[in-house]
């Protein structure tokens, strides 16, 4: 039971000093226009009076290790700007506005707040707004350009152990994206307990963290990920995705780490 | 052509019919007793839109039309038959497993199916009294349930911008209590499994297919704009032979 999870994109923090005269934003990547606008203080009983500055930091919209027109053709620049700048930014800024309001979770990181708000399977509303933000970081660094085809080295030797050869992998895959309802997510994940790879779906904001699985990628089929580029056509688009965008590398790098927590070399010992 | 028209009428009428009495979503009719027919099984059809894909605009494009229409709309008509005579084998053969395993594409595809067919009805082109408030007892009993036409619009409107993923949103009627309702479905779920007893007015599809080409990620905008071209005769006509 892992409450610290290293295979999270880390999620950009921006720290802003508040006080009456000065507002300095200190900010690793995003440029100007996108960042939320300076929240209010934090008010607490132990500060009855205004200091001269005091730090509050919210989650950033972390950009995609990638220029926003990097996975054309087959997801295009508008799609990408539409996804991250429009329903992406969207969760962030809600999850900002309502963390601003609420003491107790301000003070969460991404991951614990994903698990506590989930609240055992009675998600409360932030749940939403901040797992969609975990979900499509994880999104957009589990594509780059030039992505696709097979993954190399102990991802394809799993792979291969777990669903017999790559091919038959992507056929369910493929087939879980298309047999999908809705708007959601079909993962690859290392199953925890089980210690093998498994194909998840989930929909709206649900993530296999919650179920302290260990996510190895993920494809968006929800339709605003696909519509302006194939319209109805998501079988066009899973496997364009699966040809050219999956990012295998990232993929590999997050099963390496997985196996720090997994001993996938441990063998089946039936109890007698 | 006359045949597929001729078709296309028998199952709208018969669909409308349907949807009036809620008894084609009632699962006797989606299941054992069609199937009990001596000649095969009654299939869905694609109903013809009553209007041209253009004749909404600029409320809606012509190309959302025709994609929704003759894309997404006969996708679920031709799951869902194919579905349903899956159902029809296995329910033959007593293959239980493999009845409840095709539950869920039959609600799906079925309800999706049911949904738009709803839907198409609902709007209506401006010149042919699209957008034109309710009259009569529905208009009446908005007043008295919501208050005004515009609080009715803004509560859906904001029930419709609040739906997390893909689903509708509905004015319905409880056909025992006589009383108006205003509720959400998930994906293609129609309004009878929110309650039993009730029957849709009017919907709302909330899904992106049906808005995403012109207003992009603005849902707020599609739903302000629907009712521009909504066909509150329809709903009136229903109302009115529930609550007479």
């Amino acid at each position: 039971m892992s409450s610290c999870n290293v295979f999270a994109p880390s999620c950009h923090l921006q720290v802003f000093l508040a006080n009456d005269s000065c507002h300095a934003l200190y900010n690793l990547k995003a440029p100007p226009f996108m960042l939320p606008s300076p929240a209010k203080k934090q008010s607490s009983p132990f500060d009855r009076r205004r200091r001269a500055s005091k730090a509050v930091a919210y989650f950033g919209l972390k950009p995609p290790p990638y220029q926003l027109d990097a996975l054309e053709p087959h997801m295009s620049k508008k799609t990408v700007e539409l996804h991250w700048g429009g329903h992406h930014r969207g969760y962030l800024e809600n999850l900002n506005k309502a963390l601003a309001k609420d003491d107790v979770l301000y003070s969460y990181t991404m991951d614990e707040l994903i698990t506590v708000t989930y609240n055992r399977g009675n998600p409360l509303p932030i749940f939403n707004n901040a797992a969609q933000v975990w979900n499509h970081d994880f999104f957009w660094e589990s594509m780059q350009p030039g992505g696709g085809g097979i993954p190399e080295l102990g991802l394809l030797d799993q792979i291969e152990k777990d669903f017999g050869s790559f091919t038959n992998f992507r056929e369910k895959f493929v087939e879980a994206a298309l047999t999908s309802f809705g708007s959601g997510w079909v993962w690859l994940v290392l199953k925890r307990e089980e210690k093998h790879l498994a194909i998840v779906k989930t929909s709206n904001a649900f993530t296999p963290l919650i179920w302290d699985d260990i996510n190895i990628y993920h494809l968006c089929f929800s339709q605003h990920a696909y519509y302006l580029d194939y319209k109805n056509e998501r079988a066009k688009y899973v496997n364009a995705f699966m040809d050219h965008l999956v990012s295998w590398n990232t993929a590999m790098g997050r099963l390496a780490r997985a196996e720090a927590f997994v001993n996938l070399g441990e063998p089946n010992i039936p109890v007698a | 052509m006359a045949l597929r028209s001729l078709f296309s009428r028998k199952s709208l009428a018969g669909l409308s019919a349907a949807s009036r009495t809620s008894s084609c979503l009632d699962s006797r009719a989606l299941g054992l007793a069609g199937l009990s027919q001596s000649r095969g099984l009654k299939t869905a059809s694609l109903p013809d839109l009553p209007y041209d894909y253009g004749a909404l605009e600029p409320a809606i494009s012509g190309d959302i039309m025709q994609l929704h229409h003759q894309k997404h709309h006969q996708t679920y008509v031709t799951n869902y038959n194919k579905a349903l005579e899956q159902l029809h084998e296995a329910t033959l053969k007593g293959d239980v497993g493999t009845v409840v395993k095709l539950q869920s594409a039959i609600k799906f595809n079925g309800g999706g199916h049911v949904n738009h067919s709803i839907f198409w009805k609902n709007l209506a082109p401006v010149r042919e009294g699209g957008g034109e408030p309710p009259h009569g007892s529905l208009g009446w009993a908005i007043d008295t349930h919501f208050g005004s036409v515009e609080a009715l619009i803004q509560k859906m409107n904001a029930e419709g911008a609040a739906l997390q993923g893909s689903g509708w949103v509905w004015l319905g009627l409880d056909k025992e209590t006589k009383k108006l309702v205003v509720d959400t479905t998930a994906n293609q779920d129609p309004l009878v499994t929110k309650g039993a007893t009730l029957i849709p007015l009017l919907g709302i599809d909330v899904w992106e297919h049906a808005y995403y080409l012109q207003y992009k990620n603005v849902r707020p905008d599609y739903l302000k704009n629907i009712w521009k071209v909504m066909n509150w005769k329809y709903a009136g006509e229903i109302y009115q032979q529930e609550c007479p």
